[in-house]
């Protein structure tokens, strides 16, 4: 299935609730808990789930009973965003190949601290714009995924994924530059943003906790 | 198979130096942890008391030499990028000089087996003259062990 069919999939309100819930947990979702928290019965969760699954835009697997033997019952389907991405741009951009272009470059010259420097601008300019604003709400404008986790904001999802991937090094020092300028720029602590790599999320942190929620888990 | 690599950084210094100090003090916990990631296998130590001892080798003064052996690519990336070692990575050219040729090697290698410290310098090199291939490849142009296993060429050069 093409990219812009995949994403056509999600014009259903039902399926776009059910990505969303199933995106925002960050880890494996069952049938049940997805329909309770879209609204919709179990049948219906399930047929629109697997649907998502077909599009490459969701994953599914099988999470053990707890009780094992005889009458623990069938492993429970769950489901997880996919590992892959999808976009569609009208008219065709491509921004990704340019970055890993520039990426090379940067190593080849060996001007990582320029490349901060610039990255660590560019945050600000950016923050500058939305001074005043909740930093987790900017961050969750630019697509990273922020939530609440021990009185700090950790982000769920890397904005620059592909380029993070090829050079990670690089990648990561730029967006952690990047952070601390957004924050600069929105009037705040620039050292709240620091790294806190692990596996399958953002690499920044901002300590803090977030003002527009109190949970925590 | 498991995954072997090897790294080399060009110190600034004498690893005694106070330039150095704070890297030296970097090695006990950055070790602990990389002995406690999912997947680690094995790693070249020079004591198993003294936790900030570097490898000593023949390959040159201010040469600090660093090799592993980890379950799959997966293990040694999270460990590498994905964990606090990414902070001590960010700060490398505090401590080492700027390389333009390649300065991490990784292999295949077959499990149980632990590979020799000249093995891995023999691969480091023949990633340096002759550029990524599935017997001396890394992260950016990476070889499964499917693709290496059974090439002459990865058999040549483990002897």
């Amino acid at each position: 299935m093409g990219d812009l069919e995949a994403l056509a999939l999600l014009h259903d309100p039902v399926r776009r609730s059910l990505y969303d819930v199933v995106a925002s947990r960050g880890g494996d979702v069952g049938r049940g808990e997805a329909a309770d928290a879209a609204g919709v019965s179990r049948t219906l969760a399930g047929h629109h789930l697997d649907r998502l699954v077909e599009a490459g835009l969701l994953e599914s697997g099988f999470r053990a009973p707890e009780r094992k033997g005889p009458g623990s019952g069938r492993p429970a389907k769950v489901y997880r965003r996919a590992g892959g991405e999808r976009s569609v741009s009208l008219p065709p951009r491509d921004y990704v190949t340019l970055a890993s272009v520039l990426a090379a470059v940067v190593d080849e010259l060996g001007a990582e601290e320029a490349a901060e420097r610039a990255a660590r601008a560019e945050g600000a300019r950016i923050g500058g714009r939305h001074r005043g604003e909740p930093v987790e709400r900017v961050l969750a404008g630019r697509g990273y995924e922020p939530f609440a986790e021990g009185g700090r904001v950790r982000l769920r999802n890397c904005p620059f994924h592909v380029a993070a991937e090829e050079r990670p090094l690089l990648v990561c020092s730029m967006n952690l530059a990047l952070c601390q300028g957004l924050l600069e720029g929105l009037g705040e602590e620039p050292g709240r943003a620091r790294l806190d790599p692990r596996p399958g999320e953002c690499c920044v942190v901002v300590e803090g906790a977030p003002v527009s929620k109190t949970n925590e888990d | 198979m498991h995954l072997a690599q090897l790294n080399v950084a060009h110190m600034r210094a004498p690893v005694d130096s106070p330039e150095l100090a704070e890297f030296v003090a970097l090695l006990e916990p950055v070790n602990a942890l990389a002995d406690s990631t999912p997947g680690f296998v094995w790693r070249l130590k020079e004591s198993e008391s003294d936790p900030t001892a570097t490898v000593v080798h023949d390959y040159g003064d201010h040469l600090l030499i660093n090799f592993s052996v980890w379950e799959s690519r997966e293990a040694l990336w999270n460990f590498v990028y994905r964990s606090p070692h990414l902070d001590a990575l960010r700060r490398r050219r505090e401590w080492f000089l700027r390389v333009a040729e390649p300065y991490m090697v990784m292999w295949w290698t077959p499990e149980g087996e632990i590979p020799s410290l000249a093995e891995g310098m023999r691969r480091l090199e023949r990633l340096r003259a002759g550029g990524p291939g599935p017997e001396a490849f890394t992260f950016q142009d990476f070889y499964d062990a499917s693709e290496a296993a059974h090439l002459p060429a990865a058999a040549e050069a483990r002897k």
